[in-house]
């Protein structure tokens, strides 16, 4: 039986359809996964299920109901529940006041916060998750925050449950709870809406895969009926060279940058080098002081002991602006706290970190700036009609395009990748891959901090593991071992 | 490709009417009292206007940054009063010449802004507390310079920059447009203008992209006081007596004009341009009801009324982009 049917859903938007004649229909129960390229209208089509998008045309029919146009009162009330890409919680309540945020739960006009908490353990329980329904949820790291999103999904007592990149932000270990989660929800009969742009869990999870590229649906398959290779090519509709793609030797014996000791931020005694064409790998477990130590590289946090030497010579970045300044790039891993700049458009986000370069007398040129942004457009594929479009209006891997796009325009020397693959298809992946590899080849080196096993193997040359504040393990490319890995990043 | 091209264009259609739509709000007041009163289509009360609005004007190009910033300055309306008994007790009481005077004044008012951008950023206190705490302190101040009373009796020369005439065109008004044409400038064409938008819009992502955020708070409060002092020396010179009420509850009054004019309440939205219409429309109400006779209180309840549909408005757009 079909639960949830769309028929003939079209979106546009100013200079984009983002979706064209969408018919897609889920059948009770199944796990359904929906995939295509950044921007090929998968966040566009589950807001339109939701009632947070209005679509121009087209119907939604839930339970043989139908709808020409829903609200999100109407939808959740017929048991749809979602968690978007972006989060959407409220960083000064506690987990529990998010969790039932807009449904407290009473008694009389009083909110009844222990009953909340209460409710909210036990979802957490149900499902294995450890976090303190008190806590408040500013203090959670991305992880964390992202399974508070899902818990509250939970709590709705959804009969669909829609998952935008669920799994985006988590570690393994906590992917892998997330499946069991997904798993049990199955379940129980709950039909699932999964958008991922991870191959495996698709794989794994789901019953049907639906692909859409640039707003059209291409195809609805069974996913016991396809492979890997085939749907790739169905979402980016040409044959795809492999994921890892290869790069010339480069490494050289000039050390570009020497860490002693660097402590302070919530990490100590860290010590590495890197290479001039060298990329290194950070991985650890969320919490294990990765983003930590690049926030301290980068003078975005304070250094309390060690020495950096850049070049040979003693660097003591105070500020991003100095760290800039020497030839340090960080992408940030939370993009929409601290990379986008949403309200702004394409061209002034590319050009945030350089606006002082390419000034005369305090004067932007404004020629100059364009171009950049052009430049940036071209070369890593920014999918928008203009580069004059405000960076909220692009999709979620698009606007990490354009953070990239930013610190690859200050010509930096090392670049400090965060999490930098986080929901970006496996074309436009690729695509950076490509990019980290064109960076070592000019000379320059990169840490790449990444919780995607797979990844930090494929592209480091060497790989420095963490944990808890602490360096545990360090490994050359020829001992790269996941379980080796996991050991050290595990290491209490 | 037409069928995109097509879009496009409506695309831009809709950006059009959306950002110039505060300007359809003014010429329909226009419209309005011109059918209501005859004495208001008439080029010298247009001018009039013009030169009523031309301190509003100069104080909002300042308090329009701060909104840009995410903050807010209430002591703008007490910077002028103080602007007003300090410059005016110099030239009177201490002989001052008005030069010497108007630059001392003006250095006074851009530190005073100086000062809330300095607590607001390093003791990191919310800055309607600190302008709040500020606006009572320069009050008191300015109570305590003049006792109270009126100074007057300025020299001559003084009375050029309020009362003179360019041309046609009186000289408050040039004032207001250059330094409208300033702060465009600025907003459109300066990095650190675009540093404002930046450090409203998301704080983090500035700080992060190697934006000195603490500079640009110091930057723009100054400004703001600064241009709140730049109004002041235009009412001191255009009233010719120094009075304790000279920028009495004005910060209201540049706030709307803001708000109206599409600079968002919450940061980093807004555009010079459009703060134009939003200073026009108050002056083409404000005139306009006098020429129809409303009393003194009815027209503080439309001008209340307008401050609060004006912020109504600017909220419900958030809620609907978010
Ligand atoms: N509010 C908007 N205004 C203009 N264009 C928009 C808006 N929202 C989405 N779009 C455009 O619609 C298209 C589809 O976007 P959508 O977010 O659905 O992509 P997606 O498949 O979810 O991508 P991703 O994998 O990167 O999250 C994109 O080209 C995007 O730029
Ligand atoms: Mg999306």
């Amino acid at each position: 039986m079909n639960i949830l049917e769309l028929k003939n859903i079209t979106k546009k938007y100013p200079g984009v359809i983002a979706l064209n004649d969408v018919s897609i229909e889920f059948v009770q129960g199944e796990a359904h996964a929906l995939v295509g390229e950044n921007g090929a209208g998968k966040s566009t089509l589950i807001k339109s299920c939701t009632g947070a998008v209005k679509p121009n045309d087209g119907s939604i029919v839930i339970d043989g109901e139908v709808f020409t146009s829903l609200t999100p009162q109407i939808s959740e009330a017929h048991g749809i529940g979602v968690i978007y890409q972006e989060f959407n919680l409220v960083g000064e309540l506690s987990v529990a006041e998010n969790i039932f945020l807009g449904r407290a739960i009473r008694k009389g006009l009083v909110i009844n916060k222990k009953a909340m908490a209460r409710e909210a353990a036990a979802i957490f329980e149900q499902f294995n998750i450890d976090i303190d329904p008190n806590e408040l949820v500013s203090n959670l790291t991305v992880g964390y925050q992202q399974l508070v999103e899902i818990a509250k999904a939970l709590s709705q007592k959804a009969r669909i449950l829609i998952m935008d990149e669920p799994s985006a932000p988590l570690t393994s270990a906590e992917a892998e709870r997330l499946y069991q989660v997904v798993e049990k929800l199955k379940a129980k009969g709950v039909t699932v809406i999964y958008i991922s742009h991870r191959m495996e869990e698709i794989f794994r999870l789901t019953d049907r895969i639906t692909v859409l590229r640039d707003g059209q649906k291409i195809a609805t398959v069974k996913t016991s009926e396809t492979n890997m290779d085939d749907l790739v090519k169905l979402m980016v509709g040409r044959e795809l060279k492999e994921t890892y793609p290869q790069r010339k030797a480069c490494i050289s014996d000039e050390v570009l940058i020497e860490v002693k000791n660097l402590s302070g931020n919530g990490v100590n005694d860290i010590s590495f080098e890197i290479r001039k064409g060298e990329v290194l790998g950070f991985a650890g477990l969320i919490g294990a002081g990765r983003t930590e130590t690049a926030e301290l590289l980068f003078g975005a946090a304070k250094r309390t002991g060690g020495s950096v030497r850049l070049h040979g010579k003693e660097v003591h970045p105070k500020t991003p602006r100095d760290a800039i300044d020497s030839g340090i790039a960080l992408v940030p891993e939370d993009r929409k706290g601290k990379g986008a700049l949403l309200d702004m458009t394409i061209r002034s986000n590319t050009s945030m970190a350089v606006l002082e370069r390419i000034s005369n007398f305090f004067t932007i040129d404004l020629k100059e700036e364009k171009r950049l942004a052009e430049e940036y457009k071209q070369s890593i594929r920014i999918k928008t009609p203009s580069v004059e479009q405000k960076i909220k209006n692009l999709s979620g891997g698009n606007q990490q395009k354009v953070i990239i796009a930013r610190w690859l325009a200050s010509k930096p020397e090392l670049v400090i990748f965060d999490e930098p693959t986080r929901g970006i298809d496996v074309g436009a992946k690729s695509e950076i891959y490509t990019l980290v590899n064109s960076l070592v080849e000019a000379g320059k080196s990169v840490l790449m901090i990444s919780s995607e096993m797979e990844e930090v193997m494929g592209m480091s040359d060497r790989i420095v593991v963490l944990c808890d504040g602490k360096i545990s393990g360090s490994l050359d490319r020829k001992d790269f071992n996941q379980e080796t890995i996991m050991n050290f990043a595990s290491q209490k | 490709m037409g069928h995109l091209e097509n879009l496009k264009g409506t695309a831009k259609a809709v950006d059009f009417a959306k950002q110039n739509g505060i300007y359809i709000v003014l010429f329909a007041l226009i419209g309005f009292f011109s059918f209501a009163s005859e004495n208001f289509l008439v080029s010298h009360n247009l001018m009039n206007v013009a030169r009523q609005v031309s301190m509003l004007g100069i104080a909002a190009v300042g308090f329009a940054f701060v909104l840009l910033l995410g903050g807010i300055d209430l002591s703008v309306g007490s910077v002028i009063t103080l602007v007003n008994v300090v410059c005016g007790w110099f030239m009177v009481n201490a002989g001052m010449n008005p030069v010497l005077a108007i630059f001392i004044t003006l250095t006074m008012a851009t530190l005073i802004g100086f000062a809330n951008g300095w607590i607001i950023a390093n003791i990191e206190m919310p800055p309607l507390i600190v302008t709040l705490a500020m606006m009572i302190i320069i009050e008191g101040v300015a109570f305590l310079i003049s006792k109270g009373l009126p100074i007057y009796g300025f020299p001559d020369s003084f009375a050029v920059i309020g009362q003179g005439y360019l041309g046609p065109i009186p000289i408050p008004v040039v004032i207001m447009i250059v330094i409208l044409a300033i702060g465009a400038f600025i907003l459109n064409k300066t990095y650190f203008g675009r540093y404002f938008y930046a450090v409203g819009g998301n704080e983090e992502a500035a700080k992060l992209s190697g934006i000195k955020v603490k500079n640009v708070k110091y930057l723009v409060y100054s400004l703001s006081g600064f241009f709140a002092g730049v109004a002041g020396i235009v009412i001191l010179s255009r009233t010719n007596s120094a009075t304790v009420t000279a920028g009495k509850m004005l910060e209201l009054e540049i706030l709307t004009a803001c708000v109206l004019g599409g600079v968002s309440v919450t940061g980093g939205v807004g555009r010079i341009s459009n703060v134009i219409a939003g200073v026009l429309i108050l002056g083409v109400l404000s005139n306009g009801m006098v020429l129809m006779n409303v009393t003194e209180f009815t027209q503080m309840v439309i001008k209340g009324s307008v401050l609060l549909i004006a912020v109504a408005f600017d909220c419900l757009q958030h809620r609907k982009a978010s």
